[in-house]
């Protein structure tokens, strides 16, 4: 608090009331709330990730290590840094232009799309992991076909990237699209009245200006491909050692009752997370110049 | 360079932006396209750009036909009402990117850019700002940078999207005799759109008032004031 000097006795008794801005809270709300808020995170974030790891660790990093390089656990992890690999550069690719189109042009249509961007997040995952069993399952011709020719989809690999695609379709575009429409279309414009080709344009205007937002997009596509579980539950089969992914060899190992090696496996699923969000604030901290300077005019 | 609007006309889904008009620029005049908003007044001057292509009509530069030309071919500097810099990249970077982007074989070397750029600098009388960011720069500034890059890429016309919309009255009045100055010392055919009538007679040699997507009158500004030809812009001059 600023105290002025001020001659008058009525006039320092005035500025002696405390300052209040007109955003201010009294302490009593604020510290209720941040109290609230800490024991929410408390309950629900902190405490489930140190059980995680209390459990993993309960006997012992050798133990816990040892349940990580079963030939299942190890095959696990590979595929899904596999499917991880795979999908998210696909829908980076994919939502960007979907995002593009949406917010450069102007089509008939183009409310329908959007909508249709959001059925994998409004649709549940093991319902769409039913629709790629329909679709390409051992009931219907083309599935034949497909395990025929050897190329089946259901209860293989191609099924679970697949699943994934579909699931993580969303969180790209979903993050691009704001942003693009926020930027409008001037700057591009101006690119092409350079002379600058649209390829040209894309990759010395657009993408540079959407570059944060599209890393957000990408890290949390990578967080939910590394993590789904109920889309390709329904897909994999399950098959040990072939289709059963990180988040599905978590399951297997808990029923089991291989408790330590199922918190092992969750908390490797964990720590990945954590490499994408350090990964993250790296790079914010890194380019804070760059944010602060390529931030609206 | 001059330009020849020929019947040019425009719809948006089934609504007319602009009706069938006509217009003719003589080389190295300063137009200015005076009118309210949803007169139709920047679609024309997109059109001019290339940046929106008419329904029917023609563009003629030079009594060549231009109507199809792509935006990139045309070679209008363009400078858009929010000048539209390029963010992420220095008033350097922004002014060579005209330069940058063509095709190798007249492509100048970067040296020859790095000049062209440096002059470009000092003629908009902002020779130290070139490593700076767009987010730096006052908006007088970036009008002027915005003005800079347009003619980087050594325009066959000057095309201005209410260039001096968004800036402070003194600032207005500074920028608009730079306008006039780079215009006479370049020669360029010069279109730029405004609303603010004052602004149009002041500067420009040639002023087009425009209502509802067609043309009311074309004149030297003082036969406008004089002899208005309809009461639309008798009401419009005088506001």
């Amino acid at each position: 608090m600023i105290s002025l000097p001020s001659p008058t006795g009525r006039a320092a008794q005035a500025s002696r009331r405390p300052f209040r801005s007109a955003t201010t809270e009294p302490l009593v709300i604020k510290w209720t709330l941040i109290g609230l808020c800490f024991s929410v995170l408390t309950v629900l974030l902190f405490a489930p990730l140190i059980a995680i790891f209390d459990e993993a660790l309960r006997r012992g990093w050798a133990f816990a290590l040892a349940s990580l390089s079963e030939p299942d656990a190890q095959s696990a992890i590979r595929l899904t840094l596999l499917v991880a690999a795979i999908t998210v550069p696909l829908n980076a690719i994919f939502g960007i232009a979907a995002a593009w189109a949406i917010t450069k042009f102007d089509w008939r249509g183009k409310a329908w799309v959007i909508t249709l961007i959001d059925l994998p997040f409004s649709i549940s995952p093991v319902v769409a992991g039913l629709l790629f069993v329909l679709m390409f399952g051992s009931n219907t011709a083309l599935g034949v076909w497909l395990v025929a020719n050897g190329f089946p989809i259901v209860f293989a690999v191609p099924g679970i990237l697949l699943a994934t695609l579909f699931i993580t379709f969303p969180f790209v575009a979903r993050e691009l699209i704001p942003v693009m429409l926020e930027q409008g279309r001037a700057e591009e414009e101006a690119a092409l009245t350079l002379g600058a080709s649209g390829w040209r344009t894309f990759v010395t205007v657009t993408l540079p200006n959407i570059r944060w937002a599209l890393l957000y997009g990408v890290l949390l596509c990578n967080a939910r491909a590394m993590g789904e579980f109920g889309a390709v539950a329904v897909v994999s089969g399950k098959i040990r050692g072939q289709t059963t992914t990180m988040p599905l060899m978590i399951e297997m190992f808990y029923n089991e009752y291989l408790s330590v090696a199922a918190f092992t496996m969750a908390g490797v699923l964990a720590l990945l997370a954590f490499v994408t969000l350090t990964l993250k604030s790296v790079l914010e901290w890194r380019y804070a110049d760059q944010l602060a300077a390529t931030h609206r005019h | 360079m001059n330009i020849d609007i020929e019947e040019i006309s425009k719809d948006f889904n089934s609504t007319f932006a602009l009706h069938p008009v006509s217009l003719s620029i003589p080389s190295g005049t300063l137009v200015a396209l005076l009118g309210p908003s949803g007169s139709g007044k920047t679609t024309l001057l997109r059109i001019l750009g290339g940046l929106e292509f008419p329904t029917a009509g023609r563009v003629l530069f030079d009594a060549s036909d231009a109507t199809g030309l792509s935006v990139q071919v045309r070679r209008a500097g363009f400078v858009f009402q929010s000048y539209a810099l390029f963010r992420h990249m220095t008033v350097f970077d922004n002014i060579a990117y005209g330069l940058r982007a063509r095709p190798r074989k007249s492509r100048p070397q970067s040296g020859e850019i790095t000049r062209r750029v440096t002059k470009l600098l000092e003629l908009i009388k902002l020779p130290d700002i070139g490593a700076r960011y767009p987010n730096q720069l006052s908006g007088g500034q970036r009008q002027r940078v915005a003005l800079a890059r347009a003619l980087a890429i050594e325009p066959r016309m000057l095309l201005l999207d209410e260039p001096f919309g968004a800036l402070d009255a003194k600032v207005r009045k500074e920028l608009r005799q730079g306008l006039r100055d780079i215009h006479d010392t370049t020669g360029l055919t010069t279109v730029f759109v405004t609303h603010d009538q004052e602004e149009a007679m002041q500067l420009a040699d040639l002023v087009v008032v425009m209502s509802m997507g067609r043309i009311e009158q074309v004149g030297k500004p003082d036969d406008i004031r004089a002899r208005p030809k309809t009461p639309f812009v008798r009401e419009f001059i005088s506001a």
